[in-house]
C-alpha cells in the first residue's frame, strides 16, 4: 500500500535533486530554471499528498495555483535568459557574475 | 554733560566704524575728530570747576546693569577731581591725535576704520576713568585692551604687527587675570564692588587675614597685590612690560595716544583711585614702590641702547610709568597723578614729534640714518626740543620749569621724604634713572637733529629717491619699485633685529640727494598745542596737584592725599631738591660729549663693555627668558596635546577609527558577494533551513 510516507520521500528526493541542481550545476542557467521547477513540483506533491491524507481540498487548489505561478515564472525566466544570451553571448553560470561587489 | 563727554566718542566710533566705506574718509574723519573736540571742550570746564574748588564729587547714574542677589552693578559715571584730571588728559590728547592722524594717515587705505578704533579707544578709556564700581572699571579696562589690540594690529597684513598685537593681548591677559581675582576677592571680602563703599570699609580691614592657597595671608595685602598685578600688566611694569616696545608696530599716533599718554597710565590711575585700599597694606605699598623703581631703572637702561626712535620713547614711557608707581608706593598719590598729567603732554608731544620725523624721513625709523634734521624740519625740531626739555625736567628751582621738572622733582622729593627704606631705595634709583632719562632723551635729539646727515644709507630713503613722484612705496625688496604700491605699509619698527652696531658711525654720511619735507599743518598744530602743555602744565598746576594746602582742597578725598608727606617734601635738604637737576645736567653732558663732541666714544664704549652693551641692547634678555620659560613649554604642551592627544587618541579612536572599522568590515563582507547565483541561493537556503529549524524545534 502506498501511503503518505512514500509520497513524502519522493517529494524530498525531488527537492534535494532540485537544490543540488542549483548548487552543483556549473554549466547552464537553463538547468537552474529546471531545478527550480523541480523544487516547486516537490512542493506540489507535498501539498497534494497532505490534501488527500487530510481530506481537505484546499491543498489541491493551492497546488493548481502553484502550477500556474510556476508556468509564469518559467516563461519570464526563459525570456530573461533569451535577452541575457543576446547581450552576453553566453549562458554559462560561471560567467554570470556581474553582481560581484 | 558727563554723558556727552563719555558717549560722544562711542557714537562717533559707531558712525565711522559701521559707515566705513559708505560714508568715506572725509566724513569719518570729521565725525570722529569733531566728536572728540566737542568732548574735549566739555571736559575742560569740568576740570576747571574742580580746580576752582567749587565742585563736589558726583555720580551720574546711567543704567542698571547686573542685579543678582547681593551682586549689584550699575552703569554710572563718577566725576570727582581724579576723574576730571583724567578726562582732560584723555580728551585733549585724543582730540589732538585725531587731528594729527589727518596728516599722518592721509595715504592709508582704511582711514574710517582707523578713526573708528581711535574713538572707540577713547570711549573705553573714558568709561574706565569714570567707573563707579570695579566691574565697570574692568569693562573699560578690557575695552582699552581690545582697542589697543586692534590698533597695534591695524596693518594686519604685516606679520610683525599681528605678532605684536597678539603679544600685547596675551601679556595683558596675565595682568587682567590678577585684576579679576582682585575684583572677585574684593567682592568676597566686602560684599560689594562699588568703589566708594569699598574704600570706606578698607581701612577697617587692615590687619585681618584670609585663607588663600592653603595659607593665611593679610586680606588687604592679597587684594592689593592682585589688583596691582592688573595695573602692572596694563602699565607695562617690569615683568609684564614686554608688550609695550613691540606695540610700536602700530601707527605712531596710536603709540602717542594709547602707549604713552593714556592707556598705559590706567594702572597708575587705578592704584590712585583705590589708594585707601593700598594704604591699608604696607606690604603692598612696598611692592608697588620696588616694582616701580625697578621698572624705572630697567627701562631707562634699555632706552640708552635702542636705535629705533619709537622704541627709545617707548622705553622712556615704561620708565616714567615706573616713576609714577613708586610715587604712589611711597604714598604721594598726588605726585603720581601730577606726573601722569604732565607726562601725557610731553610724551604725546615726543611721540607725535617722532611721527613727524618719521614722516619727513620717508618712514625710516632708525636713528642711525637720521642726523642734521634740524634745518630741514625746524618746527618739528622745536617741538621735540620742548618735549625733551620737559621730560628731562629742565627748570630752575623756584623760578620756572618745564612740565617734567615739577612732577619728577615732586616724586623724588616724596620718595626721599617718605623716610622708609623702600622710599630711599626708590629715591636713589630715581635719581640715577633721571640721569639715564636725560642721556637717552638728548641722545635721541642729537642723533636725529644734529651732526651730519646720514640719510644716504637708509633703504627707505633709497626707495623714496627711486620712486620720485610715486607716492609712498614700501615694498621690502628693492626689486619692485612699482610693485607693492601700498601706502599703508609704512612702519617697520623692529623688523630688523638689533644687530651689533658698535660701528654706528661707519654708516655712509650724506643726504643722498634727499630733501626731507616738513609735515602738513594738521600734524604741526597738535605739536604746537602739546608744546604749550609740555611747557606750562607743571608750572600752572603744581599748586593744585601737590602743594599741601591746595592739594587737599583740590583732590577732596578722591585719592589719599597725605598733607604731612607733602609738607615733608618741602623740608627735604637742598641737595635732594637739586639732585634731579644735577642728574639731568650730567646726562645732558654725557650725551653732548658722546654724540656731538667726540662721536667715536659710543663705538669705543660698546667695544669695551661688550657684555653690558649686549645685555642692554637685548633688553635684559627678558624676551628670550620668557621664550624659554613660557613660550617654548606652551608650544611643547600644545604639540603634545596636538600629536598625542588629538591625533593619536581622539582622531585615532574617534572619527578615523570608526571610518577604518567600516572600511575593514566592508572589505571582508565584499568577499561574500561572489556574484554567482548559486551562492546567493545557497545562503538563502541555509537561512531558510535555519529559520525552519528554529520554528519547528526551537520552541
Amino acid at each position: 500500500m502506498i501511503g503518505l510516507q512514500h509520497y513524502l520521500v519522493v517529494s524530498a528526493i525531488l527537492f534535494v535533486l532540485g537544490v543540488l541542481g542549483i548548487f552543483l550545476n556549473r554549466k547552464n542557467i537553463i538547468v537552474i530554471l529546471m531545478a527550480i521547477e523541480l523544487i516547486l513540483l516537490s512542493v506540489n506533491i507535498n501539498l497534494v499528498a497532505f490534501s488527500a491524507y487530510l481530506g481537505d481540498m484546499v491543498g489541491q487548489v493551492f497546488a493548481m495555483f502553484v502550477l500556474t505561478v510556476a508556468a509564469g515564472e518559467a516563461a519570464i525566466g526563459l525570456a530573461i535568459l533569451v535577452i541575457y544570451f543576446r547581450n552576453r553571448g553566453t549562458i554559462a553560470v560561471d560567467d554570470a557574475s556581474r553582481m560581484k561587489g | 554733560m558727563i554723558q556727552a563727554i563719555v558717549f560722544l566718542p562711542l557714537l562717533a566710533a559707531l558712525v565711522a566704524g559701521l559707515g566705513n566705506r559708505a560714508i568715506g574718509n572725509t566724513a569719518a574723519k570729521i565725525v570722529t575728530t569733531g566728536a572728540l573736540f566737542a568732548s574735549c571742550a566739555l571736559s575742560w570746564p569740568v576740570f576747571l570747576e574742580f580746580l576752582g574748588g567749587d565742585a563736589a564729587a558726583r555720580v551720574v547714574p546711567v543704567l542698571d546693569w547686573i542685579n543678582s542677589g547681593d551682586f549689584r552693578v550699575a552703569w554710572s559715571l563718577r566725576v570727582d577731581a581724579l576723574t576730571a584730571v583724567m578726562l582732560v588728559v584723555i580728551t585733549s590728547v585724543s582730540a589732538l591725535v585725531h587731528l594729527y592722524s589727518w596728516g599722518y594717515m592721509a595715504e592709508d587705505e582704511s582711514q574710517p576704520r582707523f578713526f573708528a578704533y581711535l574713538s572707540l579707544f577713547t570711549f573705553a578709556m573714558l568709561m574706565l576713568v569714570t567707573a563707579d564700581n570695579l566691574v565697570q572699571m574692568f569693562f573699560g579696562w578690557e575695552g582699552v585692551g581690545l582697542a589697543s589690540y586692534l590698533l597695534i594690529g591695524f596693518w594686519y597684513y604685516k606679520p610683525s604687527a599681528n605678532a605684536a598685537a597678539i603679544k600685547a593681548f596675551v601679556v595683558n591677559r596675565v595682568g587682567d587675570f590678577g585684576f579679576m581675582l582682585g575684583i572677585f576677592g574684593t567682592f568676597w571680602v566686602f560684599g560689594t564692588v562699588s568703589i566708594p563703599e569699598i574704600l570706606e570699609m578698607a581701612p577697617a580691614m587692615a590687619g585681618s587675614t584670609i585663607g588663600f592657597l592653603g595659607t593665611s595671608v593679610d586680606t588687604m595685602t592679597l587684594l592689593c597685590l592682585l589688583l596691582f598685578l592688573g595695573a602692572m600688566g596694563k602699565s607695562a611694569q617690569l615683568g609684564l612690560h614686554t608688550w609695550l616696545p613691540d606695540a610700536m608696530e602700530g601707527p605712531t599716533p596710536v603709540s602717542a595716544l594709547i602707549h604713552a599718554a593714556t592707556m598705559v597710565t590706567a594702572g597708575v590711575f587705578m592704584v590712585c583711585r583705590l589708594s585707601p585700599m593700598f594704604e591699608a597694606s604696607a606690604t603692598a605699598l612696598t611692592v608697588v614702590t620696588l616694582v616701580g623703581a625697578a621698572t624705572a631703572l630697567f627701562a631707562a637702561t634699555v632706552g640708552t641702547t635702542q636705535t629705533d626712535i619709537k622704541r627709545v620713547i617707548a622705553y622712556s614711557t615704561c620708565s616714567q610709568l615706573g616713576y609714577m608707581f613708586f610715587a604712589a608706593g611711597v604714598g604721594a598719590y598726588g605726585a603720581a597723578m601730577f606726573h601722569l598729567f604732565t607726562h601725557a603732554f610731553f610724551k604725546a608731544l615726543l611721540f607725535l614729534g617722532a611721527g613727524s620725523v618719521i614722516h619727513a624721513m620717508h618712514h625710516e625709523q632708525d636713528m642711525r640714518f637720521y642726523g642734521g634734521l634740524r634745518k630741514a624740519i625746524p618746527i618739528t625740531f622745536a617741538a621735540m626740543m620742548i618735549g625733551t626739555l620737559a621730560i628731562t625736567g629742565v627748570g630752575v628751582l623756584g623760578v620756572f620749569g618745564f612740565a617734567g621738572f615739577y612732577s619728577k622733582d615732586a616724586i623724588l622729593e616724596a620718595a626721599y621724604a617718605s623716610a622708609t627704606e623702600p622710599g630711599r631705595v626708590a629715591f636713589a634709583i630715581g635719581v640715577f634713572a633721571a640721569l639715564l632719562t636725560s642721556f637717552y632723551s638728548w641722545r635721541l635729539v642729537f642723533l636725529t637733529f644734529f651732526g651730519a646727515p646720514r640719510w644716504a644709507a637708509s633703504e627707505h630713503i633709497q626707495h623714496a629717491l627711486h620712486d620720485q613722484g610715486h607716492g609712498h612705496d614700501h615694498g621690502h625688496g628693492s626689486a619692485h619699485p612699482h610693485g607693492a604700491d601700498n601706502p599703508a605699509e609704512q612702519e617697520h619698527a623692529g623688523d630688523a633685529p638689533p644687530v651689533d652696531h658698535a660701528g654706528r658711525h661707519d654708516v655712509a654720511q650724506g643726504t643722498g640727494g634727499y630733501h626731507p619735507h616738513e609735515s602738513p599743518w594738521t600734524m604741526l598744530l597738535p605739536l604746537a598745542l602739546l608744546s604749550v602743555g609740555a611747557i606750562f602744565a607743571g608750572w600752572v598746576f603744581h599748586h593744585s596737584f601737590i602743594e599741601a594746602e591746595h592739594g587737599a582742597e583740590f583732590w577732596r578725598g578722591s585719592l589719599v592725599f597725605d598733607t604731612h608727606l607733602m609738607h615733608e617734601m618741602h623740608e627735604v635738604p637742598l641737595w635732594v631738591k637739586l639732585s634731579a637737576t644735577a642728574a639731568m645736567l650730567a646726562g645732558l653732558l654725557i650725551a653732548l660729549w658722546a654724540y656731538l663732541w667726540d662721536t667715536s666714544i659710543p663705538g669705543r664704549f660698546t667695544a669695551t663693555f661688550r657684555g653690558l652693551y649686549a645685555f642692554l641692547l637685548n633688553k635684559w634678555y627678558f624676551d628670550e627668558l620668557y621664550h624659554l620659560l613660557f613660550v617654548r613649554p606652551s608650544f611643547l604642551i600644545g604639540r603634545l596635546f596636538w600629536k598625542g592627544g588629538d591625533e593619536a587618541t581622539i582622531d585615532r579612536f574617534g572619527p578615523n577609527g570608526v571610518a577604518a572599522l567600516v572600511a575593514g568590515t566592508s572589505r571582508i563582507s565584499v568577499r561574500l558577494q561572489s556574484g554567482y547565483l548559486y551562492t546567493y541561493a545557497f545562503v538563502m537556503l541555509i537561512g531558510l533551513a535555519a529559520a525552519a529549524t528554529w520554528a519547528i524545534a526551537g520552541r
